[in-house]
């Protein structure tokens, strides 16, 4: 098929010489999905956002190409762009909740985009374009479905208009960020069967941004893996799932958990370099096992490693291209391996609890147990109740009914009722570390706070406790008196886990503690939590990702609708699930090893 | 309020979920689901107005001072102020004489001026026109005016113009209005330029309107003294809605400029609007006492002003039940008009706005 879109040495800047993106070089042939992956400040969406000739405020184009049939979208007038954008060339954004005027219903959105673009048709050919592109996108065309306003759809639902909106036109090109980073596995699943259609029917090239390697393998043709701004190596799917050549493609892949996989994912140390900071060498060879002095002298650039270009385009940017870099495979019959601690009395002990939000019920009768040493996964999608559950575990105020047990004791149902001896036992980790510390207060003070709450002691005492809690969680000393802005995400979820292990917990509840971290950090997390475990605390940890249950639980609970589905040891309910429910969420997973229908 | 609303997003993402195969019931019902909430949103109001009412009552039945010893005058004798105090039921429990004074209130009739003797009603009729010519008039100004600005600014963010004029504005809202009105006077009617009257001597026979120029000096104080605070938050609110990701996801469809602004942008930016406005009103009313003291405006304020000096009790309780009653009603419009523009509030029965 012929090329829809070419992107020639594209760089974005922010101005003093400093770069967001460089050397930017590739293409993309009709019908088909390159995704763009790496993890935050890659530059993945900058470069996608370039493709529409947009940037972020403060950002700037600096030079480069976008090409479609020949037309330089860069080259542009504002008023030129607007025929362009939408039209050849359109963007579904990452929030779709966000992404819709909330006035404006979802006939209106579409009426307005295909106004904006062919004034010429009237209303009655509108409408049977939009009638056309609802059912292309799976979505209810009639009347009152279209004039629903945004906030009266589900995400899966918003976010099929964003597809409509995008496809409208028959663009040649459209620009996908990370489309369904806010939806669950199912919505997520059906979604990228209807981009990998809609994109093969009309010949659309499409440019695909995401974090997620596994989704990835599910829809694109090539995989650009973005490293500080820079291509690291480009790839067909197959070649750079098979055999990476790039050792930090290699160290994604093993970051991330999969739900084929029984292992810690294995992190990449060390932390990415900030545009600013890139010196001669490779920007990757401070995290790197394979970097020597070549890597640190001058930065590698992008080369075919296979020239044949039989399976496509293979680029590699590194000075090192036979590593011969071998990957985890899953292994057979995992389940009888596995160890049962279930059977040790247990930590926590919930019995029929229920829940309501005002008459809304969102439990029912949900009983669970949890033993020392020992890691639950509490499972299901958006609106399951998971969330619920561990707030009534942490005593947070819902109205619930039920009976909780606590090392044997009958545990109140509000944290306010319990106490200080109990509560201290309980400690919770919200899933976005960014809010979860006080902005105005040092590590130091966050965590001095919370052993002050629970434990009369002197200054020295709790100094000693701050640099053993940060020591734990495998942060140095000094960190005790910088601020949350100064740090990380992944070093902010460590200062969250450190400020619940000073209240000398037995349980540890983690409401999605790493869905808002890159993998390489997640999988960090991930080894930082087993080792707690080892050391003989509970964890309950509360996900949507079953590739992360795989990793760490020893047990598992689906939920759906406030009801216990399934519950078992991981290993066999994930390779022998008995409910439809729980097969259909294990089908919709993404995984690196999974076969694929395509 | 963040965990409600989380809520209660959690509500209507399960009912939709919920109705996907079939068409929504509730759309086809001939009540709208908010009408629920308006008639709570209503009867609270009125709740409020009486509960207002018994403050007031209570307040003035406190004060120091003996409305009958006020009318007699210090020579009458004790037993002749002791007869009148029975005929004006002033011996009565306080319960008894409230609810006197609120039924006959119901019906129209607020008790005679303890001064003049004259009906309430009468007494101030006239005067409360004369207040809400002069806040309509402000308000007939100031609204399309900040709106106008608001968006104007909002479109030239950050550039001279719009550094300066909030700038100014900010130093404006900082300068009290009875000064205001001092300035206004020194400038437009007396030594500078004379052109309008200084004081606002309105012939009581005609309309307010139909003696502008008694009304400009006042109406110009208000709208100095109030709109910059409108303008600021229109501009503020235009900011955020352009800054927000539907008005980026649209521009990267190819919307024009003009759809954008008018049909994107503005309609979000004047939900908050609406509050800000209904806030304004609120002050105007307030701000209507000094300015039409200073201007010896014939309004409620200086009728107050002038009823609180002499303990005519009759005429300050009418007056501030009025005025309460106004900025009640005031922001019920503005919250049913919050929720009719606001789809999210629209369709979702029995939940507060705002």
């Amino acid at each position: 098929m012929s090329t829809a879109l070419t992107v020639r040495d594209l760089r974005i800047g922010i101005g003093q010489g400093i770069n967001l993106v460089a050397d930017i070089n590739f293409s993309v042939r009709a019908g088909e999905v390159l995704a763009l992956v790496g993890e935050s400040g890659s530059g993945k969406t900058t470069i996608a956002m370039a493709l529409l000739a947009h940037t972020r405020a403060g950002a700037v184009i600096e030079s480069g190409a976008v090409l479609t049939d020949g037309l330089d979208i860069l080259s542009l007038s504002e008023a030129e762009l607007r025929h362009v954008r939408g039209n050849i060339i359109s963007l579904v954004a990452q929030n779709p909740a966000m992404a819709l005027n909330p006035l404006r219903t979802i006939g209106q959105h579409l009426h307005d985009v295909l106004k904006a673009h062919q004034p010429e048709l009237d209303v009655d050919s509108r409408s049977a374009r939009i009638a056309e592109v609802m059912q292309d996108t799976g979505l209810p065309g009639d009347a009152a479905f279209l004039k629903r306003f945004p906030h009266q759809l589900s995400g899966g639902q918003q976010q099929r208009i964003l597809l409509g909106l995008a496809f409208v036109l028959r663009p040649r090109v459209i620009v996908l960020d990370e489309p369904t980073t806010a939806l669950d596995v199912s919505s997520q699943a059906r979604i990228l069967v209807t981009i990998r259609t809609l994109c093969q029917r009309y010949g659309t090239a499409a440019v695909y941004v995401s974090h997620d390697l596994a989704v990835v393998r599910q829809l694109a043709d090539h995989v650009m893996v973005l490293y500080a701004g820079r291509i690291a190596e480009i790839a067909p799917r197959a070649s750079l799932f098979a055999l990476p050549r790039h050792p930090y493609s290699h160290g994604l892949l093993e970051a991330i958990p999969d739900i084929a996989l029984r292992r810690a994912p294995s992190p990449i140390p060390g932390q990415a370099v900030g545009p600013a900071q890139r010196g001669a060498g490779c920007a990757f060879a401070p995290r790197c096992r394979h970097a020597d002095g070549i890597c640190q002298a001058q930065a590698p650039r992008l080369r075919d490693v296979a020239p044949d270009h039989q399976a496509g385009v293979h680029q590699l940017a590194c000075h090192h291209t036979a590593l011969g870099l071998t990957l985890s495979q899953p292994q057979p019959s995992l389940a009888t391996q596995q160890r049962d601690q279930s059977s040790l009395p247990p930590v926590l002990y919930l019995h029929e609890v229920s829940a309501h939000y005002g008459k809304q019920p969102v439990l029912h009768g949900v009983s669970l147990s949890v033993s020392m040493g020992e890691c639950l996964a509490i499972v299901g999608q958006s609106g399951s109740g998971k969330t619920t559950l561990a707030k009534i575990m942490a005593g947070l105020d819902i109205a619930a009914s039920g009976r909780i047990n606590f090392n044997g004791h009958e545990l109140p149902m509000r944290a306010a009722d319990r106490a200080p001896a109990q509560r201290h036992k309980i400690q919770y980790i919200f899933q976005n570390p960014y809010q979860a510390l006080n902005p105005r207060h040092t590590v130091g003070e966050t965590l001095a706070t919370a052993a002050r709450h629970f434990f009369k002691q002197d200054a020295g005492d709790i100094a000693q406790q701050v640099n053993a809690a940060l020591h734990k969680v495998a942060l140095p000393a000094r960190v005790a008196t910088q601020y949350p802005r100064e740090l990380s995400g992944g070093e902010l979820q460590r200062i969250a886990i450190a400020r619940a292990l000073i209240c000398q917990p037995s349980l540890l509840i983690c409401d999605e503690i790493t869905s808002a971290l890159d993998v390489s950090v997640q999988a960090n997390i991930l080894e930082l939590l087993q080792s707690l475990q080892q050391q003989g605390l509970a964890i309950i940890f509360v996900t949507h990702n079953l590739g992360v249950v795989r990793a760490i639980a020893d047990r598992v609970l689906v939920l759906n609708h406030g009801i216990t589905v399934e519950s078992g040891l991981v290993d066999a309910l994930l390779d022998q699930p008995v409910q439809e429910y729980t097969k259909q969420l294990i089908a919709d997973s993404p995984s690196l090893f999974s076969d694929l229908a395509a | 309020m963040e965990s409600s609303s989380k809520l209660a997003g959690h509500w209507s993402a399960s009912a939709t979920q919920a109705s996907d195969s079939g068409k929504r019931a509730g759309l086809t019902l001939a009540l709208p689901a908010w009408l629920g909430w308006a008639l709570k949103r209503i009867a609270s109001s009125l709740l409020g107005i009486i509960v207002i009412s018994m403050l007031v009552f209570a307040a003035t039945q406190v004060l120091p001072s003996d409305p009958a010893r006020t009318i007699l005058g210090p020579e009458a004798t004790e037993d002749a102020v002791q007869v009148f105090r029975e005929k004006l039921g002033l011996d009565q429990p306080l319960i008894k004489q409230y609810w006197q004074w609120i039924s006959r209130a119901a019906q129209g009739d607020w008790g005679h001026s303890i001064d003049s003797n004259m009906p309430v009603t009468q007494l101030i009729a006239g005067r409360v026109n004369n207040s809400l010519a002069l806040v309509a008039s402000v308000l007939v100004l100031i609204v399309p005016g900040s709106l106008i600005a608001g968006v104007f600014l909002a479109l030239r963010r950050d550039g001279w113009l719009d550094r300066t004029l909030v700038a100014s504005m900010i130093a404006l809202k900082a300068i009290p209005s009875f000064a205001i009105a001092i300035g206004l006077v020194m400038l437009l009617a007396t030594s500078v330029f004379s052109i309008f009257p200084a004081v606002s001597l309105l012939d009581p026979n005609r309309s307010a309107f139909a003696q502008p120029q008694f009304m400009i000096l006042p109406a110009l104080t208000l709208v100095v003294a109030t709109m910059p605070y409108l303008v600021r938050l229109v501009r503020g609110a235009m900011i955020e809605v352009l800054d927000a990701e539907f008005i980026t996801s649209a521009r990267l469809r190819g919307l024009s400029k003009r759809v954008l602004i008018w049909q994107y942008a503005i309609p979000n930016a004047v939900i908050p609007a609406i509050q800000a406005i209904a806030l304004t009103t609120s002050v105007l009313l307030g701000g209507v006492l000094v300015v039409e003291v200073v201007f010896t405006y014939p309004g409620i304020g200086s009728a107050l002003n002038a009823a609180v000096d002499i303990r005519d009790i009759p005429v300050i309780q009418a007056i501030v039940v009025f005025l309460a009653a106004s900025v009640m009603t005031v922001n019920l419009i503005a919250d049913l008009a919050t929720v009719l523009l606001t789809p999210r509030l629209r369709t979702r029965p029995g939940k507060e706005a705002a």
